[in-house]
């Protein structure tokens, strides 16, 4: 019984709490149970087994009462840069290592008046920066995934890479992460569940510690299309407290699901094939191509020029933001204080001790491009090619209705690898940074596997708002890949 | 336009050069970015909201009513109002800066271009250039003195909404610097954007000051921050001016330079200067989207703006005939033209103008209040013109009566009629008194007939001899006719 609860995706498990086969409890129970068994993956920075209890059986109250809301039971893992109110929130690092927020951030508290529960708070690279979860100062969290004949341990991608490995290991029915260059969407990839990126200013930014705020956004993490669109209902609206939140209706984005991709227009666009990308990962596309064109889709070869200062325009922008909104951190208010007698020495001690070696690389890039007789040639060059880039992406959805790559240039790699070279791990983001610098919504489907039996994800694109298409469009990727591969030892 | 008045130096004459930032507190209910309270006085950290104190995943979200107050402003200086601005941040570490950034405007200020007439003493004017005027967040205070090893911090004030009025360099004097600053202090007093209050901090002031020879072109300017007062603004002028100019004289040159002004001492000295210069690195907050305005919305608002000073000031003189310094010191304030236009309703304008600037301002000065708390209403000191107008009392014991009334708070007819101050205009009984004074004194009587000024003398005992409440005029008359009779 135990085990099947953790089997089930997050749609099967709903209904089943709607038709009393089981209780909140019992399905929670069998989670924090999971949770527990799946410790040597360091997925979690904080259980909260107690909270998730208490919310199953205020859940089962309500249900008891005709009250579930649309989530209602769902036991779900927070990635931890969400504020939870009296849980710890350290975004991973260890200058917030003790921080209780004494607030609730508005994506999770519309997930909790959904009626979902809280397992936990989930592993990341520090303040959302870095694409192998190894920049935690929790340890690096680790991918259920092995190579075919074992090998060393793998990493889960980043920044997300607790919330996705806890979703692919079956310890949590979906969870949620946030994603600015493609940091909810690689991780998916990598760990084979489907993660989404929703159009910038879909859900609200308000309470989730700030990485690069015209990229951050939340998405959902699960293991399948309808999951997630079932999570996105719950957590998408407009928020009065985030400006840039966009105040349009939320569609029933499961009802948009099962309309099948005939006649739709799937862009395939030429730049996104880059140098010493594997084989298999050219072929997984080509044959989603196909997928989509099996099914009724109309194949369009597009361009979209600007794709390749994508990458490095948002490692202008992206560290610039970072730069700003992580001064905050400074041993005056809250977080760790590295006391000294002199205020710059403080200063300088609590930063030197709270920031992992990542954050400090992007605050001082972010510094340097925003410096007087920089911002010329660094930021504002940056902003100017964000809105090229922008442009071609419209352009091209003159002529089609979503967008179909590769969500990353490769599979999992091992624990350590890249760690010597940033550039080669910022590569990792390719493919998903030009949808996150235009702002819209993306998602990754595990389509296959590669020659070594690990998952690897397709992308699909959308116009702004657009989250219906993309879905839909997931779902027949979804469909026609059967993917079914799981790592080894978990659920059998 | 008044020529440049110019300083005199040991080797020639020298132009100064003024421009002023003023940051003017807005009047508003909430913080520029949050809702928190901006009530002065409250005890520390007890208006701090989540926001103010920068904790991780707070978003600014602009509060409407402070952009309304900047438009008026920007409106009521005769600017140009940018449909759209942007907010940047200006980053910097500092305790009181709880974000590590100021939410200011750099690039994009909501007010452009304007422009403030100043009315000077000669009687000459000068129109001063307004170069723009941006909205921004004030910082929290830090307070050194709550104990020997340890800074506090009140973010009471953090996130406070600012206009930072920032003038062209078209001053010429410290005076003119110091109407500038009352003339912005009663515009914006009088739309009620900022209560002006500079003893409160509500209104600092940063003074630009260079010298030049006449007709050569700007020197070296230094910036005295963080005046607050006129008085010190002009002070700080003339002190820099005469500083700047001993430093050229001596062939020394100007260093560009932020400095503080020692209101114990009267000098300004450079700030300690910081090890290395700031780059604020200003960029878009990206938190925020641009600020966009409706024209209709700004139509409206300036189509609500009440009579500024100016305008004010026209009418007073066409309307009621006063001169033009008269009305200009009744416009200097909302309050004092407010009150003098109570107390002209249906009186002598002329009499009630010079009511207020003499005798009002006379005893307020004296008592170091405000025209708001004066003691003595428009209606009451309206009764006591009346008396004088009915002829119950004299204008002399008017004097006495107005000063009662201030120190007491109380009505004239009250004080007059409890005092027995009523002017004794009876014919019968001052006939008597005056029988009994020539009666008592038949020399100076006989001496009339050759010398008619002796009046004087006879009008004196009477007075004397009434407590000064006979009505003169009758006094006089009565007098002629029996000393002629």
């Amino acid at each position: 019984m135990t085990a099947a609860l953790t089997e089930l995706t997050l749609g099967q498990a709903r209904d089943g709490l709607a038709k009393g086969e089981f209780s909140s409890r019992e399905l929670t129970e069998a989670h924090i149970a999971a949770v527990e068994g799946a410790r040597d993956l360091n997925a979690f920075i904080t259980e909260t087994p107690e909270r998730a209890l208490a919310m199953a059986d205020a859940s089962d109250a309500r249900r008891g009462n005709g009250e579930a809301g649309a989530m209602d039971g769902i036991p779900i893992a927070v990635k931890d840069l969400y504020c939870t109110d009296g849980v710890r929130t350290t975004a991973a690092s260890r200058i917030l290592e003790s921080f209780v927020p004494p607030y609730e951030s508005s994506v999770t508290a519309n997930l909790w008046r959904a009626g979902a529960v809280m397992l936990g708070k989930t592993n990341m690279d520090e303040f959302a920066m870095g694409s192998a979860n190894m920049f935690s100062f929790k340890g690096p969290a680790i991918n259920p995934w092995r190579r075919d004949g074992d090998g060393p341990p793998l990493v889960p991608g980043g920044s997300s890479g607790g919330s996705a490995a806890a979703v692919a290991a079956r310890v949590a029915l979906g969870a949620i992460g946030t994603d600015t260059g493609g940091s909810i969407r690689q991780p998916a990839s990598f760990c084979g569940v489907v993660g989404m990126k929703p159009t910038y200013g879909r859900c609200s930014r308000w309470g989730i510690v700030a990485f690069a705020s015209s990229l951050d956004q939340a998405g959902p993490l699960a293991r399948s299309v309808r999951d997630c669109a079932i999570m996105l209902g719950a957590m998408a609206g407009h928020d009065p407290r985030d400006s840039t939140s966009v105040d349009r209706p939320v569609p029933d984005y499961e009802a948009a699901l099962g309309g099948g991709v005939k006649g739709l227009r799937v862009g395939i666009p030429a730049e996104y094939r880059v140098d010493d990308m594997p084989e298999e990962i050219e072929r997984l596309w080509a044959q989603g191509v196909e997928w989509m064109k099996g099914q009724g889709a109309e194949a369009v070869d597009i361009s979209l020029p600007h794709t390749r200062y994508a990458l490095p325009a948002y490692y202008i922008v992206a560290p610039a933001e970072a730069s700003s909104n992580l001064a905050r951190y400074d041993g005056v208010k809250y977080g760790l204080r590295v006391p000294s007698d002199d205020l710059t020495e403080m200063y300088q001690k609590t930063r030197a001790a709270g920031f992992g070696p990542e954050v400090k690389r992007r605050v001082l890039i972010g510094t340097y491009v925003l410096s007087a007789g920089y911002y010329d040639a660094y930021y504002l060059k940056a902003q100017k090619l964000r809105t090229l880039i922008a442009a071609d992406f419209r352009a091209a959805f003159q002529r089609v209705d979503v967008i179909l790559t590769p969500t990353a240039p490769s599979a999992a790699f091992a624990v350590g690898e890249k760690m010597d070279d940033p550039i080669a791990m910022y590569l990792n983001d390719v493919f998903t940074v030009p949808a996150s610098m235009a702002g819209l919504p993306a998602i990754s489907i595990p389509a296959g596997l590669s020659a070594e039996g690990l998952p690897l994800g397709l992308h699909l694109i959308g116009r702004p708002f657009d989250e219906e298409t993309v879905l839909r469009a997931a779902q027949a990727v979804e469909e026609a890949a059967g993917f079914t591969a799981r790592p080894e030892g978990v659920g059998r | 336009m008044t020529d440049a008045p110019l300083i005199q130096g040991r080797t020639g004459e020298w132009e100064v050069v003024i421009g002023l930032e003023v940051h003017a507190q807005v009047i508003a209910r909430a913080k520029l970015f949050s809702g928190a309270s901006t009530a002065f006085g409250a005890p520390p950290n007890s208006q701090v909201s989540l926001v103010d104190a920068a904790m991780p995943g707070m978003l600014p979200v602009i509060n409407e009513a402070c952009v309304e107050q900047a438009v008026r402003t920007g409106l009521a200086l005769g600017a140009e109002i940018n449909l759209t601005s942007v907010f940047d941040r200006k980053n910097y570490f500092y305790p009181d800066l709880p974000a590590g950034y100021q939410i200011s405007q750099y690039g994009q200020p909501i007010v452009g271009k304007g422009e403030i007439v100043l009315d000077l003493a000669d009687g000459g004017a000068r129109t001063v250039g307004i170069t723009r005027l941006h909205l921004e967040q004030d910082a929290g205070k830090s307070l050194h003195d709550r104990g020997p090893n340890a800074t506090h911090v009140d973010l009471n004030r953090s996130g406070i909404a600012l206009m930072e009025i920032v003038s062209e360099p078209d001053m010429r004097s410290a005076e003119e610097a110091g109407a500038y600053v009352r003339k912005l202090r009663s515009i914006l007093r009088t739309i009620g954007t900022c209560d002006g209050n500079m003893d409160e901090g509500s209104m600092r002031c940063d003074v630009n000051v260079s010298v030049r020879r006449p007709g050569a072109a700007l020197g070296t300017r230094t910036e005295t921050k963080n005046l607050n007062s006129i008085r010190f603004v002009m002070r700080a002028v003339e002190y820099e001016a005469r500083r700047q100019i001993e430093v050229l004289e001596d062939g020394g040159a100007v260093a560009q330079e932020t400095r503080l002004f020692d209101p114990d001492r009267g000098e300004t000295r450079p700030m300690r200067t910081k090890e290395e210069a700031h780059d604020y690195r200003y960029f878009p907050d990206p938190d925020l989207l641009p600020l966009t305005l409706d024209a209709e919305w700004v139509a409206k608002i300036k189509a609500s703006l009440p009579e500024l000073p100016d305008a004010r000031k026209a009418r007073f003189m066409a309307e009621y005939g006063l001169i033009a310094d008269d009305a200009g010191v009744l416009v200097a304030e909302r309050e004092s033209a407010d009150y003098f236009e109570a107390l002209a309703e249906g009186r002598d304008a002329k009499t009630a103008a010079n009511w207020v600037i003499h005798d009002l301002f006379g005893q307020l000065n004296r008592a170091g209040g405000e025209i708001a708390d004066s003691p003595v209403s428009a209606a009451a000191l309206g009764g006591l013109l009346d008396l004088i107008a009915g002829g119950a009392i004299s204008g002399r014991i008017a004097k006495d009566v107005f000063a009662e009334m201030f120190a007491s708070g109380r009505e004239a007819s009250a004080i007059v009629e409890e005092k027995g101050l009523r002017q004794v205009s009876d014919e019968g009984a001052i006939a008597a008194i005056v029988d009994q004074i020539i009666a008592d004194n038949p020399g100076q009587a006989a001496a009339y007939a050759t010398n008619p000024k002796v009046i004087g003398w006879f009008v004196g005992q009477v007075m004397k001899a009434t407590q000064g409440q006979a009505n003169p005029a009758v006094v006089n008359a009565v007098l002629r006719k029996k000393l002629e009779g």
